[in-house]
């Protein structure tokens, strides 16, 4: 393989992973928290990618194909939730949407 | 020669993956948080592309950059002013304990690699050029992995009736707010 080894990218997908990590426990509109667990998602997308690299084999990146149609659902699911909340007159802030009812 | 443009085309697309990754991460309005993560997901694909997973790297620009990120400006724009999201929120201990977790996760990856630095991440296994090719995924998809593409469907059909029953609400709830 030429250029970097495996473990270069490993190293990028881990500071991904802990930025990542830090948005969505630091900040407190829903939609930066969404945005950040994305950045999560690919950090294991690419750590998954390497890894098949390192293996020489295709199933790291079908699992990566599966873990991107998860995160496209999660998506839809998680603005949905969002779209509803401003309908409601909710304020977009995770910490005050606590209360779970129909 | 083909080894050092292959480090200058990794380093730039990691650099901008991480810096672009810390803008989605920092800054305050959420449309250009989300344009920033358009970035980070661009510079990701090419990184894939080293890596030789070219249909993923398809794919990731596709489903990423193409359809999640233009339903997130939708919803961004029909918001406003209200999606505007200042830093406010947490006390100072919740604060100080996210950055030590956060910190805390980037030291283990590390003290981990460079633990297998020598041995097992040396020498990646000898790959055919059809390796991460459209052909190779879907044969793999419609023989070992049938299962998983077929929940996969599912999933996202449940994701998308779920995501509309939530976004709408009933006639009643839309006079009364």
């Amino acid at each position: 393989m030429n250029g970097p080894g495996v473990g270069w990218y490993l190293i990028v997908a881990g500071i991904l992973f802990a930025t990542g990590a830090m948005g969505v426990m630091l900040r407190r509109s829903p939609l930066i928290v969404l945005l950040s667990l994305e950045i999560m998602l690919n950090a294991g997308n690419l750590a998954f990618i390497a890894f098949a690299r390192q293996a020489g084999s295709l199933d790291g990146q079908i699992f990566a194909l599966a873990v991107m149609a998860v995160a496209a659902g999660e998506v839809a699911v998680g603005l949905g939730l969002i779209v509803a909340m401003a309908r409601r007159g909710v304020a977009l802030d995770v910490d005050r949407a606590n209360a779970l009812r129909g | 020669m083909g080894n050092v443009l292959v480090w200058i085309v990794w380093f730039a697309a990691a650099g901008g993956c991480i810096a672009s990754g810390v803008a989605v991460v920092s800054l305050q309005n959420p449309f250009y948080s989300a344009l920033a993560l358009i970035g980070n997901l661009a510079s990701l694909a090419v990184l894939y592309l080293l890596l030789s997973a070219e249909f993923l790297a398809a794919a990731q620009v596709l489903v990423y950059a193409g359809a999640v990120m233009v339903m997130f400006l939708f919803v961004i724009a029909y918001l406003g002013g209200r999606a505007d999201a200042p830093w406010a929120g947490g006390s100072p201990l919740l604060r100080t304990a996210a950055i030590v977790a956060a910190a805390a996760i980037l030291v283990e990856v590390v003290v981990v690699l460079g633990l297998a630095w020598g041995d097992s991440l040396s020498e990646p296994a000898k790959v055919t050029a059809a390796f991460g090719s459209p052909g190779e995924i879907g044969e793999l998809f419609l023989t070992d992995h049938l299962l998983a593409f077929e929940i996969t469907s599912i999933v996202l059909l449940v994701a998308a009736v779920g995501g509309v029953v939530l976004g709408t609400t009933r006639e009643k709830e839309e006079t009364a707010s």
